[in-house]
């Protein structure tokens, strides 16, 4: 793959770009889905993101890239080696694996090796995508398109953080816990509700209607793609210090205070919107944490909760046909109003 | 449907493209298999350099030969496993020909846009992870008619739109440039220089023909370049501005641009010299640059007659809401749907043989069975791997046929308007659950003196709505004509492999007979024999009574059609809902 656009770079969608920023820094946030119009730059966003992380630790030699602090959560392999002596730990980029249409479910949890198979008659397993996307993010472009039989894997793993395996003979259980990140065009149909539940918070992109951000879309994009490098170098600068900013970020977050009153009151934004089960709750509780860390702030504000509500509770309101507001204005009443 | 390019433009559009094939997407050559598009592609062919392949892409590729997988020959030679390319990664460098584009499974179709944006391809497929470079132009050949049209994620990626309906065989002309002139003009390409100037001109334009998609003006761009190469022109000049607009900006308007009055000399100029240079430049500045946008729009004004874009309006709306290449679904539909795992056995007739998992099955036993042949004394020529027939596993498919329901909603002055709000909230919300269910959901409306259809099968949530929301009410009723639009869509359903379930409300009240004319008996003898029309077709439909006092009437109509009696007059959509529900399932 070529070198990616910058994230910095991106003109405007700053709704979609503080939704992986923050599931940058929490990754318990629970993923971003980004819906909406073609061409508005959402792979682009997401492909961005994948060169702004900052690095991970993971056991050397690792296929399913353990953490090497979490002695509990070992793969088999990693707890053989932590028996025999120290583990030797590497830095890796954190990964962002591609799940494309056209997968097959062989290769998506893993399967038998087929080279090692046929060669030398051994039984070994090879990972699949979820291993790979352990502790990083699982990409899924055109998400709405996803074969059922896929997203029914997904599902699964996603609710466990863990990949069982149980085919050809062979029976594998591998931590697999990663940041789901889905894109899609409305117009080409719906997301199953079952997935769309499992993204922590989802963003509705649209192309920029004024003039001076399209002209300014279109002049960066030109410019990066006539020297690619150049761009790149250019951003630099921009690029690191968001890297900072994740990193300081993921710091804080431990020590930023929710109170009882910001408890309370996402808890009444989500009993006025009637949204199902308690993830709604979680997940503006952990976003409006994040954007706090990301702020530099020490507790969570209502104005953080006000903010991060739309993306974190639009795809959980119940359906209305007779009401034809968008989810988003529904969402932003419920905020007056339980905001004043 | 979009405004197209003529002939000769069709030949300059060609040309570019075979200057920067990747950056400006595309053609797209709308016209009936005939000379004229053989012409058309073989003057494509001519223009690119030989060394690049030109590949076509048949309608129902399937996913292992687009995007590659486990060669199954080589791998049983081998004995290990052997990648075999597939057609998106044997194209680099060249033109993918897209036969019968607007037929084309959305799933394809994702498939080669995404390809096209990355310039890579990425394959998770039979034990397989590869990622390849691939860089690409495309032809979509569209035969579609009226309202088929290749899908738009598409033809927003495609720089030219080219109609070759209605240009005979005696004006096609050839192309005339070869292959070195081309190589030379893609080499001067990348040393063009664009002005911001430029940019800002384009995009304006690219506004004011109320484009809403960024990829145009991005095209716009790399037309004009391409243009200002092959002409040999040190930068990028007006005339490949206005070509480029006319080519690529003009198919694409939604809106007839407003040209600016060309500005009196404003005012009485500043009054004494002491204006700094700094202004004036700016002023300047300014100017060229109105003169660059009025030169675009004046160049798509030209390339558009005024009663195309009316028309185009009008349409633009429904050819977006006209789905693709459902052919494409019912061809595969034998061996797809929800894969239910493999299982041991012949692969025969019907059976699907699972190549992968038959290998998977056979592996660990090669060490055991080649010493076992080795013992039998089996000569030399004994395959890399020992397949028995105790290996073979088969691919099974759950094939759960799929229902397509038709609602037929009585919009007439007789429904009340608020029975038509009712009606819109049940079927978004069946939509919603048929979403779940991996159904169908299609409208026809009837008023007035006819029926419409106002949403094809589609599972979209976001068409539905649209074309809900612009459900009017009022006029006569004329149900025979809604019931027969009924039949032919359930009929058509059918024969697509899936099952139809017709959803009619109504209050039966029909006074608009088949031929439009007016009076209640002879419309009721006519809906009658519309109704048992679709008895007689076996299809499983639920009558919906409307009418604030359900009555006799529309009872006798269910009777007929063979259908569930449901009254209900005061029910809201969510009951309403629940009840077409039960008495569907």
């Amino acid at each position: 793959m070529a070198t990616a656009f910058p994230f910095s770079a991106i003109v405007g969608q700053d709704e979609m770009k503080l939704a992986l920023l923050i599931a940058a820094v929490d990754p318990k946030v629970g993923g971003v889905l980004a819906f909406g119009d073609r061409g508005s730059g959402k792979s682009t966003a997401v492909r961005a993101l994948a060169a702004l992380l900052p690095r991970m630790k993971v056991v050397a030699g690792c296929r399913y890239n353990c953490d090497p602090g979490t002695k509990a959560e070992f793969c088999d392999d990693c707890r053989a080696w932590a028996e025999k002596g120290a583990l030797k730990t590497v830095q890796i980029p954190v990964p962002v694996v591609d799940l494309p249409l056209g997968a097959t479910e062989d290769r998506v949890v893993g399967a038998l090796d087929l080279e090692r198979a046929l060669a030398r008659g051994e039984k070994a397993f090879e990972p699949g995508l979820l291993a790979r996307a352990h502790r990083g993010f699982l990409y899924i472009d055109e998400a709405n398109l996803l074969e059922d039989h896929l997203v029914d894997l997904l599902l699964d793993v996603a609710a466990s953080g863990e990949n069982v395996v149980e085919r050809e003979g062979l029976s594998i259980r591998h931590p697999a816990r990663f940041v789901l990140v889905g894109t899609g065009n409305p117009e080409e149909g719906e997301l199953r509700p079952q997935l769309l539940d499992r993204f922590g918070m989802s963003v509705e992109v649209k192309t920029p209607d004024d003039l001076p951000s399209r002209i300014e879309v279109v002049r960066r994009r030109d410019a990066f793609e006539r020297d690619g490098a150049a761009f790149t170098e250019a951003w630099a600068k921009e690029e690191t210090k968001l890297r900072k900013k994740i990193t300081a970020a993921r710091e804080r977050l431990a020590s930023i205070v929710v109170s009882d009153a910001a408890l309370e009151r996402a808890a009444r934004l989500c009993m006025t919107l009637g949204t199902d089960g308690l993830r709604g709750e979680l997940t503006l509780m952990r976003a409006a944490r994040a954007l706090a860390a990301l702020e530099n702030a020490k507790t969570v504000a209502d104005d953080h909760l006000r903010r991060i509500a739309p993306p974190a509770l639009r795809h959980r309101l119940r359906r209305n046909p007779l009401d034809d507001a968008g989810s988003k204005v529904r969402v932003d009443r419920a905020v007056a109003e339980v905001f004043g | 449907m979009t405004a197209a390019l003529a002939c000769s433009d069709a030949v300059t559009a060609a040309l570019l493209f075979a200057v920067d094939p990747v950056g400006t997407g595309g053609v797209l050559l709308r016209s009936r298999a005939g000379p004229v598009r053989d012409r058309c592609l073989a003057a494509i062919r001519a223009a690119l350099p030989l060394s690049q392949p030109m590949k076509r892409l048949p309608l129902h590729t399937g996913d292992s030969r687009l995007l590659g997988g486990l060669d199954l020959n080589a791998t049983l030679l081998a004995g290990r496993p052997v990648v075999e390319r597939g057609l998106l990664a044997e194209v680099d460098g060249g033109v993918l020909v897209l036969a019968m584009a607007e037929r084309m499974s959305s799933a394809t179709t994702v498939h080669i846009t995404s390809a096209m944006d990355a310039k890579e391809t990425i394959v998770e497929r039979d034990g397989l992870s590869l990622r390849m470079a691939v860089r690409f132009g495309v032809v979509a050949l569209d035969e579609g008619l009226d309202d088929e049209a290749v899908q738009a994620s598409l033809r927003d990626r495609l720089a030219f739109h080219v109609d070759l309906n209605g240009v005979s065989v005696g004006e096609a002309e050839q192309g005339v440039l070869e292959g070195e002139e081309i190589v030379t003009a893609r080499e001067r390409l990348t040393a063009l220089a664009t002005g911001d100037e430029l940019i800002e001109a384009i995009c304006t334009a690219a506004s004011a023909l109320g484009i809403a998609s960024l990829r145009a003006p991005l095209l716009t761009l790399r037309v004009a370049r391409a243009s200002a190469a092959l002409a040999r022109h040190a930068e990028v000049e007006q005339d490949d501005i206005a070509l480029a607009a006319r080519l690529v900006l003009a198919p694409r308007a939604m809106v007839f641009p407003q040209l600016r009055e060309p500005e009196q000399p404003s005012g009485p100029p500043p009054d004494d010299g002491s204006v700094d240079d700094e202004k004036v430049e700016d002023r300047d500045k300014a100017d060229i640059e109105r003169a660059l946008d009025e030169v675009i729009l004046a160049a798509v004004q030209a390339a558009l007659p005024p009663d195309v874009l009316a028309a185009l309006r009008a349409s633009a709306g429904r050819s977006q809401a006209r789905s693709q290449g459902k052919a494409g679904v019912l061809q595969k539909s034998g061996a797809r749907g929800r894969p239910a795992g493999v299982l041991r056995g012949d692969p025969r007739a019907n059976a699907k043989l699972s190549v992968i998992e038959t290998l998977r099955a056979a592996a660990p036993w090669q060490p055991l069975r080649r010493r076992e042949a080795a013992m039998s004394g089996g000569g030399s020529s004994r395959p890399r791997i020992l397949i028995c027939k105790e290996d073979f596993r088969i691919s099974r498919f759950k094939q759960r046929s799929e229902t397509t329901t038709i609602f037929v909603v009585d919009a007439s002055g007789s429904a009340a308007l608020h029975r038509l709000a009712e009606a819109k909230g049940a079927v978004e919300l069946l939509l919603a659950d048929c979403y779940v269910r991996r159904d169908q959901v299609a409208l026809i409306a009837f008023r007035g003196s006819i029926a419409e259809l106002l949403l094809p099968p589609t599972r979209s949530l976001a068409r539905a709505k649209r074309s809900l929301a612009g459900l009017p009410g009022g006029g006569g009723t004329p149900l025979a004509a809604g019931l027969d639009a009924a039949f032919a869509l359930a009929d058509l359903t059918r024969r697509k492999g899936q099952t139809p379930t017709v959803v009619l409300l109504t209050d039966g009240r029909a006074n608009i007979a088949r031929d439009g004319a007016q009076g209640r008996p002879r419309a009721e003898e006519d809906a009658m024999s519309a109704a048992r029309q679709l008895r007689a077709a076996g299809v499983t439909s639920v009558l919906v009574d409307t009418s604030p006092r359900p009555g006799p009437l529309a009872e006798r109509f269910a009777r007929e059609m063979g259908a569930r009696y449901l009254p209900l007059p005061h029910a809201d959509a969510t009951a309403l809902s629940k009840a077409v529900l039960a008495s569907v399932r």
